[in-house]
């Protein structure tokens, strides 16, 4: 389907597929490199910067809603509570 | 079971479920040929029925407000269940903040880091308090506003010490005000049926601007008490986790403290 | 590209429930299974795009421009900020089994003692 309607926002269709195709391969590694790191607080680390990398795709799905919602959850309040819970389980193994 | 054995008893499983996967999902329309009738139709007609220009947030708390009512008490079950897992244990005790604050040796908090959390508090509560109370004109909503209203609330722990935070957001404060936004939401939809109309009807004027402020009615009241919710909820699980991780202390044997 | 954003999603489900089975810390089990929710969020977003399309904010462009579709993002949108309060109370959860029996390996912790 083709864009009747030229808004100040559109960009050439096939440059949006390339943006498109890049930040899917990029969440796809986000999510391996989450996965295969085992040591917890730098698998934090990691999960802020996934949490970063999905935020863009989702704006390159245009849902910049969902973009908030996931830049300010994924990427600040979920790693800060899993810190919270690492450092309580580490002060007990002290 | 062997962890190698498990690891390949999950292999065979996983590949069986990507292809049945993969088969259902080559029936779609295939990325990018969005055929359905209902996103178009909603697309159409929302903007002249609620005089709201986001269409999501419209979604959200008009067409759908029902379910958007029970996902937040989804997250007001989960703060609690947050608060009653994290409860004081038998053979505990809780320690005041000022007796631990005077015991611990931890690196003060680097400058660099507590300038930047000063300067960002106050734009972080005013684009919170935006982004609440502008759901139906922009991307914006009760749920991100929330969230960046709590993140603004951190922003004072990691500025200053656990004792500030404490002082700006005492539990039983934050326990009132998620309670006031998750009945409110509620209490609208009641209004509604103690109007004679159904529940969460929009009964409130709809205003004469598409998507300024004070337009579309109810969408942007619920929006605000979501908000209010969402921030005391995730204010409350975190004051949790810190309690449990600062203040917590086990008593050994004998009482000791460890 | 037709079909390119579904095989992600599938990679994504994939890679985090081998996370989830071969863990050997409960953090690492929790982070694992953020990683398989996020591939929730991708398929439904996936699912409602349509080339060439805007946002559907009608503000500043007219009405009748074509528009993704709205109903999932609504979906997508209260579904990360719930989720993220699920994981706090599993967190909860992983932190009070710390207490009680003193490991946090998924697989010493097979066994339920009242």
């Amino acid at each position: 389907m083709t864009l009747a309607v030229v808004t100040p926002y559109t960009v050439p269709a096939g440059l949006m597929d390339v943006l498109q195709a890049v930040l899917l391969v990029l969440v796809a590694l986000g999510a391996t490199a989450v996965v295969l790191t085992r040591a917890p607080v730098r698998q934090v680390i990691v999960l802020s910067v996934y949490g970063l990398l999905l935020a863009l795709l989702f704006l390159a799905f245009q849902a910049p809603d969902v973009t908030l919602s996931e830049l300010t959850v994924g990427a600040i309040v979920l790693p800060l509570l899993l810190l919270l819970g690492l450092a309580k389980v580490r002060s007990r193994e002290k | 079971m062997t962890p190698g054995l498990r690891r390949w008893v999950f292999l065979a499983g996983m590949a069986g479920l990507a292809a049945f996967y993969l088969w259902g999902l080559h029936g779609l329309p295939g990325f990018g040929r969005y055929p359905g009738p209902y996103g178009d139709l909603i697309n159409r007609i929302a903007v002249s029925q609620t005089n709201a220009t986001g269409v999501v947030s419209a979604v959200n708390f008009e067409y759908r407000g029902f379910d958007t009512l029970g996902e937040e008490f989804i997250l007001f079950a989960a703060a609690t269940g947050v608060a009653t897992v994290l409860r004081r244990l038998r053979g505990e005790r809780e320690g005041s903040a000022e007796d631990e604050a005077a015991g611990r040796d931890v690196p003060p908090t680097s400058d660099a880091v507590r300038q930047v959390a000063l300067l960002l508090t106050g734009p972080a509560l005013v684009m919170g308090w935006y982004l609440a109370s502008h759901a139906q004109t922009s991307p914006s909503g009760g749920f991100q506003g929330g969230v960046v209203l709590a993140t603004a609330f951190i922003l004072i722990y990691l500025a200053g010490q656990f004792l500030a935070f404490e002082r700006f957001s005492p539990v039983d404060v934050t326990d009132a005000v998620e309670a006031v936004g998750a009945g409110g939401f509620a209490a609208i939809g009641l209004a509604g049926v103690a109007m004679g109309l159904s529940f969460l009807t929009n009964f409130l004027g709809l205003g004469t601007i598409p998507g300024a402020v004070s337009s579309s009615g109810t969408i942007a009241l619920i929006s605000f008490f979501v908000g209010m919710e969402v921030a005391a909820a995730f204010v409350l699980i975190v004051s949790e986790m810190l309690d449990q991780a600062l203040l917590l202390r086990a008593t050994g044997p004998g009482g000791r403290s460890r | 590209m037709h079909i390119f954003p579904f095989i992600v999603v599938v990679w994504i489900l994939a890679v985090g429930l081998y996370g989830v089975v071969t863990s050997r810390h409960l953090m690492h089990l929790i982070m694992c299974l953020i990683v398989v929710q996020s591939s929730t969020y991708v398929l439904l977003l996936a699912v409602g795009y349509r080339t060439g399309a805007v946002a559907p904010y009608f503000f500043d462009v007219p009405v009748h421009t074509p528009a993704v579709d709205p109903v999932v993002q609504a979906l997508t949108l209260t579904d990360v900020v719930v989720e993220a309060a699920v994981t706090a109370l599993l967190l909860a959860f992983a932190i009070q089994a710390h207490k009680r029996f003193g490991t946090l390996d998924p697989q010493q912790l097979v066994q339920l003692k009242g």
